[in-house]
């Protein structure tokens, strides 16, 4: 069962809707991330599960019982879960009261609180911050105190508003090590809101695309890579590769794709006549100098347009009668010497495109 | 000079007189401050944490009277005090309760703003993250008022300076009474006007050593 069910929620500041008709549900134990760009409405979602804000319409329901919009019952039922916010703020007292602070707004005995808090502070790796005031802490110190002070009320629900946001990669790293850790020993239920999608496929069982204030698709990882239900959400994560093609031919769930006079092989149910985007994500293709026998149906001569280093993997442009973004790490870059202007063949499986139905324009 | 001379002679000599005043003006003007904190924290707190029609008119009163002439306080109470007054019956006039009174009302408004001003420093993510923590709406005043501890106290302390410094209305309701209504601020008028210096002198000493010490905690404060 559900353990928080969001039913028809629609949310406005002033005249400007932020969350249109929102249906979402998290079992219990699950890790789910919502990813969307930065104003996607993710956080006045998040606010509104922590029982912050009351949304114009729709229901939240916890533990299958629908929480009322106001009385004391938010209170109660606010203080089984916790809230990170995405800017960590740290009151300004002691790291060892920041952390306490809420054990004892639940009335917990000063000796479990001294036990839970020291334990809480070793696990974050804080232990000799105790008396520290946490404003003289830096960012990533102040957000692990923050999730120490989540952590230590072993809430049902976590909820994290971009909890890596602005930090370096080594915080970063450890936050999201924690994280998983909790999520896995303790069997918490976490909702996640994330711009950085690798931090989603990464922690997340389950993911949401969030776009412009509607939950516009919502699966695993790969669904929502591999499979995006849109061009809105091909384009949000990362499906460089869009191209508008028509459904020519379809034998038995291999159809032939035209994309602006090319024929390329995709795997689909769709009838011959409709109008289609074919997305193939840039790591999937292969590059080589010369043609090779392979499982793969599509095979194509390209010229390299454009190469781009990007750390450990390179981005390669190249036209094959149509243009194609290619991912390739920086070693095969190298050895195969990409450059500008030179010939190479571009391989892809017929698995490896996803095909969207067109949405036309009115 | 010679004024300045014997004036420090009345100080370190802990002239009984210097001593009474001086000890007069502390108190007077230390229990209107604790009198006033003590209403103007928790009404400021219930105007900050409250939304309700006519707020923002609320506070431009509020900073309005900060200006409010000593005088006027005065002759406000001096009217209402009289023992032709509607509160002639207390026979509060002339005595150190009239001039707590005073005192009070002078800087209430004071510290009524600056209070809500203090309040308003705490930033809304630490209300938000106090409530989402489970902090029940009590508890997130108490931690809101705690967070904007030294802010407040800089408020009481400006609230205290304003008190002891002021002249029209202590000596308006006080009568500057020997021995029973007299302070700091009063004396100095009094005396000064008389030619007796050395006694100004030494009193006005005492209330520039008593700035600065405000001073002092005020620049320690305001650096936390």
């Amino acid at each position: 069962m559900s353990l928080i069910e969001i039913a028809g929620i629609t949310h406005r500041y002033d005249e400007r809707v932020v969350l249109q008709n929102i249906n979402l549900s998290v079992d219990r134990g699950n890790v789910f991330a919502l990813i969307g760009p930065t104003g996607a409405g993710k956080t006045t979602l998040l606010r509104i599960m922590d029982l912050l804000e009351v949304p114009g319409k729709g229901e939240i329901y916890f533990d299958g019982k629908c929480i009322p919009r106001s009385g004391k019952q938010r209170l109660e039922i606010r203080r089984r879960m916790s809230f990170i916010h995405q800017k960590p703020q740290v009151f300004n007292l002691s790291v060892y009261d920041n952390v306490a602070c809420g054990l004892r707004w639940r009335g917990e005995e000063k000796d479990k609180i001294a036990g839970k808090v020291d334990h809480i502070l070793e696990m974050v790796g804080l232990e000799g911050y105790e008396n520290r005031n946490a404003r003289t802490l830096s960012g990533g110190e102040a957000q692990r105190v923050a999730l120490a002070r989540s952590l230590v009320l072993e809430p049902e629900v976590l909820l994290l508003d971009e909890p890596t946001a602005n930090l370096d990669p080594v915080s970063t790293a450890k936050i999201e090590r924690l994280i998983s850790y909790v999520a896995r020993q303790r069997n918490t239920t976490m909702i996640m809101a994330t711009h950085d999608m690798s931090q989603g496929q990464q922690l997340a069982g389950m993911i949401g695309v969030l776009l412009n204030g509607r939950l516009v698709q919502t699966g695993n990882a790969t669904d929502i890579f591999h499979s995006p239900q849109n061009e809105e959400v091909a384009h949000f994560v990362g499906m460089e590769n869009i191209l508008e093609g028509i459904i020519v031919a379809n034998d038995e769930g291999i159809a032939t794709v035209n994309i602006g006079g090319n024929a390329i092989r995709a795997v689909s149910n769709h009838p011959p006549g409709k109008e289609i985007y074919a997305c193939i994500r840039p790591e999937d293709i292969t590059l080589a100098l010369s043609s090779t026998q392979s499982s793969a149906r599509n095979s194509f001569q390209a010229k390299i347009t454009q190469v781009i280093f990007l750390g450990p993997l390179s981005r390669v442009e190249i036209d094959c009668g149509f243009r194609l973004v290619v991912l390739v790490t920086k070693i095969s870059a190298e050895e195969l010497n990409l450059r500008a202007g030179r010939e190479v063949y571009a391989t892809f499986k017929a698995t490896g495109v996803h095909i969207m139905k067109r949405e036309i324009s009115q | 000079m010679d004024g300045l001379t014997k004036a420090i002679e009345l100080l370190i000599s802990f002239d009984p007189e210097v001593m009474e005043i001086a000890g007069r003006s502390l108190s007077i003007s230390g229990i209107a401050c604790l009198l006033a904190s003590l209403i103007c924290i928790p009404l400021g707190s219930l105007i900050h944490f409250h939304h309700f029609r006519g707020k923002r008119v609320l506070i431009n009163i509020i900073h309005t009277l900060f200006f409010l002439p000593t005088v006027l306080v005065g002759l406000f109470l001096l009217v209402l005090l009289s023992r032709t007054g509607p509160l002639g019956f207390s026979g509060i006039l002339f005595t150190p309760t009239a001039m707590v009174i005073g005192q009070m009302i002078l800087i209430t408004p004071l510290l009524l703003g600056l209070t809500i001003s203090a309040l308003s420093g705490v930033s809304d993510e630490i209300v938000d993250t106090a409530t989402s923590l489970g902090a029940s709406g009590f508890q997130t005043v108490w931690l809101v008022l705690r967070e904007a501890r030294y802010a407040m106290l800089v408020a009481v302390l400006i609230g205290f300076g304003r008190a002891i410094s002021e002249v029209g209305c202590a000596v308006m309701v006080g009568g500057n009474i020997k021995g029973a209504t007299r302070v700091i601020t009063g004396v100095i008028t009094l005396e000064a006007g008389k030619g007796n210096l050395e006694l100004a002198m030494a009193l006005g000493i005492i209330l520039l050593f008593l700035a600065l010490i405000i001073n002092i905690v005020l620049n320690r404060l305001q650096q936390r």
